[in-house]
């Protein structure tokens, strides 16, 4: 049962998992942007191999998708927006990274506790991966919330997808037509997160989306 | 006879300890003088300032207890014993059924406990200082150090360091990302428990950052000396324990023929010497972080221990 197959996948699926962490943790933006990149490229070539053991060829246009449009386009994208915003230097404070991680971590248990109870119904190879893709998802929403930067915001959403493509590579018999068009909707909602972004500096002088709260006009406290 | 011959290969593990931990911290000082452009002191200058501190008259302020006369021999014992029970060149040694890894952690924590009251004893307030800073260290690399050995106990089926490095270097357990994340986790901890850079500067005496050094800072003498020769003794223990638990390749398992105990001797020292060197080059290359950054950074180790543990659970079949 241990073989290479299931021993090279969970190596490729827990190191997305780790970057999933390591994007949690990382306050530098270029360098949360550079793992991104590695996580899509990790992805990829998850993706890849689930394509060679599960002898199914169209998985391999998802990889190339996934590394050409998550490894290359959408990090060099945002590396220019961060410099174009001038805040690739900067440095984000995590709102308490400790706790953030403990966090992290309940959410990973919580993953795994869901999955388990599926039992051997289904190949512990899907079961694994969907077990780490719902971390990963999950992980992705967290980064989300704990970031007050609109780009690393979109660095949560972006990482939260890495984790729907996992799911997806996993279950056999995807059609390829979803596969474009998951694709095709993130590169139009990177293209609206970059107007929106621009927006924002425009607007409030900040990518900080704290500075959009008072203009929420639905706190009480602030009438 | 047959028990002669085991009673010398453990001794003869217990003095291989004792006898190369003062070169290889020689060997870390001079890698880490040339990586920084230095000639550096010889490699052999650490025995050299052991029989020099062994000779010297021993200097005891006048409020110290027996506590701070007696810590120094304890945390050598402690160490001494925790680095002999280790495997270095061969498993299965006359004692190995004593070196279990939660008994390793508690021998570590004992010394470290006896080290926190030495610094105390005095009543300095540089002692004060450093034990409180080691015990906050502790409280946080214990957990992740637990966390490390559960996952290679769960993996190998045991916490006996013999018989953990020999399933490992039977290859049968295959490519596993959580004993990659342990040992991430556990040179992250090594690098902590050994008061090396970013966490603590062995060769400072700025006030502001030491931790181990404002310890020991009453000590002279042959108590120096024990304690010098314990902080050299726990780095080969944390060497031989990674290699012993992580790259257990060219140990002498079965076979404990004379060839296999010299090959597993030989590879033991390489790989000893390949970690002296690789120490320095990691320490000169990062800068010492703020003691408010320690429980990031143990934080860290601690978060890569317990993802180990739950990606194990996730591929355990039910």
């Amino acid at each position: 049962m241990r073989t290479l197959a299931f021993d090279v996948a969970h190596l490729l699926a827990g190191g997305m998992l780790v970057l999933s962490f390591v994007l949690l943790y990382q306050d530098r933006i270029s360098a949360t942007l550079n793992i991104f990149a590695l996580q899509a490229i990790v992805l990829s070539m998850s993706v890849a191999w689930q394509a060679l053991i599960q002898d199914a060829p169209h998985l391999l246009a998802t990889a190339a998708i996934a590394l050409v449009v998550k490894g290359i386009v959408i990090p060099t994208a945002l590396h220019r927006i961060v410099r174009r915003l001038g805040i690739h230097r900067e440095i984000e404070v995590v709102v308490g990274a400790g706790p953030t991680m403990l966090m992290g971590l309940g959410l990973v248990a919580l993953s795994i506790l869901l999955v388990l109870p599926v039992g051997d119904k289904i190949s512990i190879l899907a079961r694994e991966d969907l077990a780490f893709a719902l971390a990963v998802i999950l992980l992705g929403l967290l980064m989300m919330i704990t970031r007050h930067n609109a780009v690393t915001q979109i660095v949560g959403f972006m990482s939260l997808e890495n984790g729907l493509i996992l799911a997806a590579s996993g279950a056999k018999g995807m059609p390829l037509v979803v596969e474009f068009t998951v694709a095709f909707s993130i590169l139009i909602a990177f293209i609206v997160f970059g107007v929106f972004v621009f927006r924002i500096r425009e607007r409030f002088d900040t990518v900080d989306v704290g500075a959009l709260d008072r203009f929420r006009g639905e706190r009480r406290d602030q009438p | 006879m047959a028990v002669i011959l085991d009673f010398a290969a453990q001794a003869a593990q217990m003095f291989l300890v004792l006898a190369i931990a003062p070169l290889v911290l020689g060997i870390t000082r001079k890698v880490k003088a040339r990586a920084l452009r230095r000639v550096g002191a010889p490699i052999w200058q650490p025995y050299s300032d052991l029989w020099k501190l062994l000779h010297k008259e021993a200097v005891i302020a006048h409020n110290a207890s027996w506590i701070y006369r007696a810590a120094p021999y304890l945390i050598f014992a402690v160490t001494w014993v925790g680095a002999a029970l280790v495997p270095t060149y061969a498993s299965n040694l006359m004692f190995s059924w004593s070196a279990d890894l939660i008994a390793l952690v508690a021998l570590l924590a004992t010394g470290r406990f006896a080290l926190a009251l030495a610094g105390m004893d005095v009543g300095t307030s540089f002692g004060g200082i450093g034990s409180s800073r080691e015990m906050m260290i502790a409280s946080l690399a214990e957990p992740a150090m637990l966390l490390v050995v559960f996952t290679v106990a769960l993996i190998a089926g045991t916490t006996l360091l013999s018989a953990i490095a020999e399933a490992f270097a039977s290859g049968q357990h295959g490519l596993r990302v959580s004993l990659a994340l342990a040992l991430g986790a556990f040179i992250l901890l090594a690098i902590a428990e050994n008061a090396r850079i970013p966490i603590d500067n062995p060769s400072t005496h700025l006030e502001l950052t030491m931790v181990h050094e404002a310890m020991v800072l009453e000590y002279s003498g042959r108590h120096l000396a024990m304690i010098e020769a314990a902080a050299a003794l726990k780095l080969v223990l944390y060497f031989s324990l990674l290699s012993c638990l992580f790259f257990p390749f060219g140990m002498a398992t079965a076979d404990k023929s004379l060839a296999a105990l010299g090959l597993g001797l030989l590879a033991y020292l390489g790989k000893i010497g390949v970690l002296a060197v690789l120490l320095p080059i990691g320490e000169t290359a990062v800068a010492k972080m703020r003691v408010f950054r320690y429980p990031i950074f143990l934080g860290g180790a601690f978060a890569a221990g317990a993802l180990a543990v739950f990606l194990l659970f996730v591929s355990r079949s039910f």
